[in-house]
């Protein structure tokens, strides 16, 4: 247990004036402008604008720099910026349908409306460094093609014939939508808490349980059903208007992991579905989240609980890296009385165990002589 | 944009005109087009009307929903952040405004914008100065994406097996 101390000021405050001038790094060096760090280091605004669960690439940029590039720490501080501002409201939900596609591929169709489109992808890059890079040579324009205005229809709305596949689930629009945010988590989950909670989890916790699921552990025969990422507008009712409006766009990765299923007592054979949505171009972890949202699906699909990603207190318990950090973290902040405490139980139990042994020795010597 | 599938409430309906549809492309354009670009549109028309803040600017969050396997039950995702305002102006016009982002400035512009435009002298310049050019602005860039990302478009070819 951590128990108040007190004392120490000074020297906290000339360390957070150190960390300051560390952060700085060297001042004969230009500083980084949110500019730069939004503007280039944009997949790292994604992740801390997802896990820190609040869209706004300026203020995540502003936490990375600030965090010296510590990304957990930025999540942390955004998400203690979030809870200093009120709730307007919620927006619609918004329709991944009608997206501003950036990339989008299929890896189930090869052929299908709209197209495999690759988009700025990392994959078939040869991931040898550059050493150009260490400068900053000119670019050449991206290539442009003539768009052929083909709708870019979700592989979901094409694969729903013949029952093949799942369906998505009914809508109920009276049912609340949960939020984990204003009521604390209860299991067992149900299926958007859990969505609500992914989505806000750390990349590496859920990308190690979703290969957890690849290896055997919980298998779920997973196919990328489709990779979308772009743009979608936001609306939001007004109430003094009596109708939404568009307030604005984000960015987001979509992942349909489609599944073999065998079948079970509560439903047929079929293709079922995972479903991830995260803020950005965060395309490995919204495929980690599709796989362990369709792990965490088992008790609803009448599969057996065997494994650790199908367990929903495990994962969802222990993916927000905010939470893990304050606890594993809070374990360096003095605990001195509480030492002392075990420092004295250690050491009676010490003398209770050698007085115990050396009676044992001195009645065991005792048996010898008499026999 | 989508929207169409939104309840109208006939009173606010009324209090614009019936120019519902109008006012929420507006306001959805609006709040979309990058600030620098509304900003030097606004100087370009000259307006200066005097506006008092009957509501904030206030910054907050609004919960974004997605759906689950996208078109599902509702669920959060996350909060986006938001600027609100509403303003009058010197003819007695409210305007209100709602945009993503931190940006007060842009947001009371927008609101000052909404109220010029419910007053028939200014609502034609407004839309033929301000709205419409921002729009195809965003149409624009739209298009430039879309042709960037249309040149990364796989196109598979059946291979000939050489077997005739």
């Amino acid at each position: 247990m951590y128990v108040a101390v007190k004392g120490g000021e000074a020297a906290i405050a000339n360390a957070h004036r150190l960390l300051a001038s560390r952060r700085r790094g060297d001042a004969t060096v230009p500083g980084l402008t949110l500019e730069q760090i939004a503007g280039q280091l944009s997949l790292a605004v994604d992740r801390v604008m997802g896990e820190g669960s609040l869209y706004d690439p300026e203020l995540a940029a502003l936490a990375i720099k600030q965090a010296r590039g510590d990304l957990i720490e930025a999540v942390f501080l955004l998400r203690a910026y979030r809870t200093t501002l009120p709730r307007f409201g919620h927006s619609e939900p918004v329709d991944t349908g009608e997206m501003l596609v950036e990339r989008r591929i299929s890896a189930v169709y090869k052929d299908l409306p709209g197209g495999q489109l690759l988009g700025p992808t990392f994959d078939y890059t040869h991931r040898l460094l550059d050493p150009e890079l260490a400068g900053d040579p000119p670019l050449d324009a991206p290539e442009t093609a003539a768009d052929t205005g083909e709708r870019v229809i979700r592989v979901s709305d094409i694969l729903g014939d013949e029952g093949l596949i799942e369906d998505d689930p009914a809508t109920d629009i009276s049912r609340p939508v949960a939020d984990i945010t204003r009521t604390p988590m209860e299991f067992p989950m149900e299926r958007d808490a859990r969505l609500q909670t992914l989505a806000r989890g750390d990349e590496g916790f859920l990308l190690a349980l979703a290969y957890s699921t690849q290896r055997g552990y919980a298998r779920s025969h997973p196919f990328a059903g489709e990779i979308r990422i772009g743009e979608v507008d936001v609306e939001v009712m007004i109430p003094e208007l009596g109708f939404a409006i568009v307030i604005g766009r984000v960015k987001l990765t979509e992942c349909q992991m489609v599944n073999q299923f065998k079948g079970s007592a509560k439903a047929p054979p079929q293709f079922t579905r995972g479903y991830g949505l995260v803020f950005g171009q965060a395309e490995r972890k919204a495929m980690a989240m599709s796989l362990c949202d369709r792990a965490l699906r088992a008790s609803e699909l009448g599969e057996d609980i065997t494994a650790p990603a199908q367990d929903e207190e495990f994962v969802l318990s222990h993916c927000d890296n905010v939470q893990s950090t304050g606890f594993v973290e809070h374990l360096k902040l003095p605990h001195y009385v509480d030492f002392q405490a075990e420092l004295d139980l250690v050491r009676r139990m010490r003398a209770e165990h050698f007085a115990k042994a050396a009676d044992d020795a001195a009645t065991d010597v005792a048996k010898e002589a008499a026999e | 944009m989508t929207g169409a599938g939104h309840q109208r409430d006939p009173r606010a309906a009324a209090a614009d005109g019936g120019g519902m549809a109008g006012r929420q492309r507006r306001l959805s354009v609006l709040a979309k087009a990058p600030a620098e670009d509304l900003l030097a549109r606004w100087k370009q028309t000259g307006l200066d009307p005097s506006v008092e803040l009957l509501r904030g600017p206030e910054s907050g969050l609004v919960a974004l929903r997605g759906r689950i396997g996208g078109s599902g039950q509702p669920f959060h995702v996350g909060e986006v952040s938001a600027t609100r305002v509403t303003v009058r102006i010197g003819s007695g016009e409210v305007g209100h405004a709602m945009i993503s982002g931190r940006d007060v400035c842009k947001a009371q512009l927008v609101a000052v914008i909404d109220a010029l435009a419910q007053d028939p002298a200014h609502a034609e310049m407004i839309e033929r100065d301000i709205v419409a050019p921002l729009e195809q602005g965003l149409a624009e860039a739209d298009a430039k994406l879309r042709g960037e990302t249309a040149a990364t478009r796989v196109n598979f070819f059946t291979m000939v097996r050489g077997e005739d």
